[in-house]
């Protein structure tokens, strides 16, 4: 039995492993230098979990091995040993604490350096409001400024799902889009919002994820490096249609946005 | 009962007579152990039952099957199940089993059961409480599954209900399923509460004499801390509950904020926040975690120490971390809630203490492995079961640390990585725990073994099953899987990544392992009837004071006479001892051989 157990420990503990260091099913390609920045802190935190991991899953399927097998003698008596107590108690702390703050460097950048106001000067705004089960993200227009919003104007049948004043001066240029069209390497900030229930913003290849809250703006600041079409999913729990509630974020070039845009004010009421 | 060396003479209570007050509305501290065992064991394959029927859907949305449009014509018309189906069997799995489950079972079946007698008591403190604790956990259940009958069927929200999406019909479903639900989860808070109070001052006020706080056995240290934790948060989900049905009927706007559109109506309230149920929802939420976990850690020690006939290494340690878990455990809620829109600077110090509650889980499995090293192990079906337990609690808490970090948790935050993670650590691990606690106590509490071949094969089946089920799951989260999606078709990359390979491999895993927890029910229901008979009072050769009394236990426990304990509750091997334990109510001339006399 002893042998039995010890290999099925370690065996569980192998086929766990194996495919993570085969790469067999890892996250899509980042495409901006805060995902490469969150995937070192992954890659250095499975390094770390990996190896307490196998030392725990080691000791447990060796001990079971060593003292699983039929002796005479009775067990050793040791209630306790303070040196080994403190030995993993101090090493725990160290490397899970040591972790946490670690981590506060890249949380720092993604929250709040990449948030800073005067970067968001210059930052591409879009407005993203989400709703049960469709992505609709609206863009300042030629003015650069957000038209007022009130939810009486909404009107699906007449594309203004977002309730935007077009009588108002602000809101006359503002374009709506089903799709989040972006230029290669511009930093955008992404306010987020919800019309109904909460629904979360989520693209897998930016590792960037955050709730839309009715009642609150969100702030979410990327920028794109790599050109392509990638799927937006929605991460809370919406409401029947969560599982099919999927957008697109597209990264294309200078020329291609200002293309893009020309097309989307054609199209102004 | 010859194992106790001194008793303290106490009043002899005599058992009821007539079923109805011996079986059905009784106080004995016994059968209402008995009673949450029984309804944790309905529950577990309620929620098991619930659980196929998702895989089922997740690997052939699009393939209608008979039985199904038979079994449920409004959940699957033409014999395929609607999203809104899947979403509420998803909803109830999780409420099943986390609160009927794993908040019964570990708690109140064990603790019940056995924290009075091992701590030398007669009883609970409050008798009669305890009966109504368990009569309204039963009814809670019977609410609870009444909501897949009544009109619009069961909630669609998650177990976690978060507004709005809970709060508004037109978001969900037009009916009243969530109302049961919080009607349900209501009175569930209020029997945990009553129970939690029974626990602590059965714990404070009734043990025998000499039974020191430092001579628990660790079983009744984790029941204690159980009951700690859920007197702090069972109240929090109460008033959130309540305040949360007020928003559904009584036009209140405590989670609702103003100027939401659904279905292009506004509707009409304002003020509220959703998030505000968050926190209040995860103040409890994250605790219960522990709620589950802590008396199976207990089981855990309790049982590895019997089987490796050694000392628990670093008794004061084990307490000591327990302690810090539950200190900790509620002050790390926040950690649910990195990417809901929660100030981002809170997030520093939630994921700090998060990590810090990594450490005492770390002490305590090392402790584990410690209590086995240079022991001589005895490969019982409950030892299995509880080396199973630290093979799953490693593997299953070890993903903290990922989720822990707020960076991380952008990726893998709602994916099927926390499912995996949630369920290896919080669920199945409990599970193992409850596995080791029925095996190693069925004799004592049936005079019966119950079937170790069966038991054995039953274990190898569960431990490979929940690591084939759970383990590709965190390979589903590494390719972000969102959770919660009734089907794969709605993103490409999720096909892409190879999501329905690892759908139909766990699917598959799936049935193993719920057929061999067939097995189980059918190694129970023989092995009350036909099981081998237990070899005296103390067949295990352990050293607490349940294996001291008698076979099943007599009504009040010691049969009117209350032992006195003089040593720890652990003594295994003791040098110089006749033999290889030493029970807390021997005295030590009944431990030890009489020293020669001079001039032998």
């Amino acid at each position: 039995m002893r042998f039995f157990a010890a290999l099925a420990i370690w065996l569980v503990a192998a086929a766990l492993l194996a495919p993570v260091l085969l790469g067999w099913w890892a996250p899509p390609e980042a495409i901006s230098d805060l995902a490469r920045l969150l995937d070192d802190q992954l890659a250095l935190t499975f390094t770390i979990i990996a190896i307490i991991f196998v030392i725990s899953q080691a000791a447990l399927g060796y001990a079971v091995l060593r003292f699983g097998r039929e002796r005479a003698e009775p067990a050793a008596y040791f209630e306790k040993n303070d040196r080994w107590e403190m030995l993993w108690t101090t090493a725990a702390s160290v490397l899970f604490l040591g972790l946490a703050l670690m981590g506060y460097s890249a949380w720092a950048e993604v929250r709040f350096d990449s948030a800073r106001v005067d970067r968001d000067a210059d930052a591409l705004q879009v407005e993203v409001v989400a709703q049960q089960f469709v992505w609709n993200f609206r863009y300042a227009g030629a003015d650069g400024r957000f038209g007022p919003i009130d939810p009486k104007l909404i009107d699906d049948s007449i594309g203004n799902p977002v309730g935007v004043d077009r009588s108002h001066a602000d809101g006359a240029d503002d374009i709506i889009s089903p799709r989040l069209v972006v230029p290669v390497n511009r930093e955008v900030t992404l306010l987020l919002k919800s019309k109904d229930v909460l629904h979360n913003f989520f693209v897998p290849e930016l590792r960037i994820k955050m709730d839309t809250v009715p009642g609150l703006v969100g702030r979410l600041p990327f920028k794109a490096d790599k050109l392509g079409e990638y799927e937006i999913a929605c991460s809370e729990l919406c409401g029947l249609g969560h599982y099919r509630m999927r957008g697109y974020l597209e990264v294309v070039d200078e020329q291609r946005y200002k293309s893009w845009m020309m097309e989307q004010v054609s199209y102004l009421p | 009962m010859p194992e106790i060396s001194q008793y303290v003479e106490v009043e002899r209570h005599a058992p009821p007579q007539g079923f109805l007050s011996k079986w059905v509305f009784s106080t004995d501290h016994k059968v209402i152990g008995i009673q949450y065992l029984a309804l944790a064991i309905v529950a577990a394959f309620t929620g098991m039952a619930l659980s196929l029927l998702m895989r089922i859907r997740l690997v052939a949305p699009t393939e209608p099957k008979a039985w199904l449009e038979a079994l449920f014509p409004a959940g699957a018309p033409g014999g395929l199940m609607t999203p809104e189906f899947y979403l509420a069997v998803l909803t109830m799995h999780g409420t099943i089993m986390v609160f009927m489950v794993l908040t019964t079972a570990p708690q109140g079946g064990f603790g019940n059961y056995f924290l009075p007698i091992q701590i030398g008591a007669n009883d609970m403190a409050f008798p009669r409480l305890n009966m109504l604790s368990f009569w309204l956990t039963a009814l809670s259940f019977v609410v609870l599954v009444g909501a897949f009958l009544v009109e619009g069927g069961a909630p669609i929200a998650g177990w976690t209900a978060y507004p709005p999406l809970s709060a508004l019909d037109g978001a969900a479903i037009a009916g009243n399923g969530q109302d049961w639900w919080l009607v349900s989860i209501a009175i569930f808070c209020l029997a945990s509460l009553l129970s939690a109070l029974n626990f602590i001052v059965t714990t404070l006020e009734m043990r025998t004499e000499g039974m020191t706080m430092l001579r628990l056995p660790l079983t009744v240290w984790g029941w204690f801390c159980t009951a700690v934790i859920a007197l702090l948060a069972f109240g929090v989900l109460l008033a959130a509950g309540i305040l949360l049905l007020m928003d559904r009927n009584f036009q209140t706007s405590f989670f609702i904020p103003g100027g939401l559109v659904i279905s292009d109506q506004l509707v009409d309230r304002s003020g509220g926040s959703p998030i505000l149920w968050q926190h209040l929802f995860w103040f409890f939420g994250h605790p219960e975690v522990y709620i589950a976990i802590l008396p199976a850690m207990g089981i855990v020690s309790h049982v590895l120490a019997t089987f490796s006939r050694k000392p628990v290494f670093g008794y004061k340690a084990m307490i000591l971390a327990m302690g810090a878990i539950v200190t900790l455990g509620f002050v790390v809620w926040g950690h649910h809630m990195f990417v809901s829109g929660m100030s981002p600077y809170s997030a520093f110090v939630f994921s700090l203490l998060t990590m810090a509650i990594g450490v005492p889980s770390a002490i305590k499995t090392f402790n584990w492995i410690g209590t086995m090293w240079g022991g001589n192990l005895r490969f019982t079906a409950p030892m299995l079961y509880a080396i199973g337990f630290v093979s799953v609690f490693v593997a299953g808490g070890i993903t903290g640390i990922v989720l822990g970090q707020p960076t991380l948790d952008q990726y893998f935050h709602d994916t099927y990585f926390v499912v995996a993670h949630f369920h290896l650590i919080m669920g199945v691990a409990t599970v193992l725990a409850m596995f080791a606690g029925l095996t190693y106590w069925f004799p004592k509490m049936f005079g019966r073994h119950m079937n170790e071949t069966l038991s054995k094969i039953h274990f190898w089946l569960t431990f490979f099953g929940v690591y084939a089920v759970f383990g590709p799951m965190h390979f589903l989260g590494a390719i972000g899987h969102p959770r919660r999606y009734a089907e794969t078709t709605g993103l490409n990359y999720l096909a892409e990544g190879g999501a329905d390979f690892l759908h139909m491999f766990i699917t598959h895993s799936t049935y193993t392992l719920v057929a061999a927890q067939a097995l189980f029910l059918v190694n129970v229901v023989w092995s009350l009837f036909a099981g081998k008979k237990a070899a005296g009072d103390n067949p295990w050769q352990a050293t607490t004071l349940e294996w001291a009394t008698a076979t099943p236990p007599p009504y009040d426990n010691f049969a009117g006479r209350l032992p006195v304990v003089t040593r720890g509750p652990y003594e295994y091997s003791l040098p110089k001892a006749k033999r290889d334990f030493a029970m807390q109510c021997n005295s030590d001339d009944a431990v030890f051989a009489p020293e020669p006399a001079a001039g032998d």
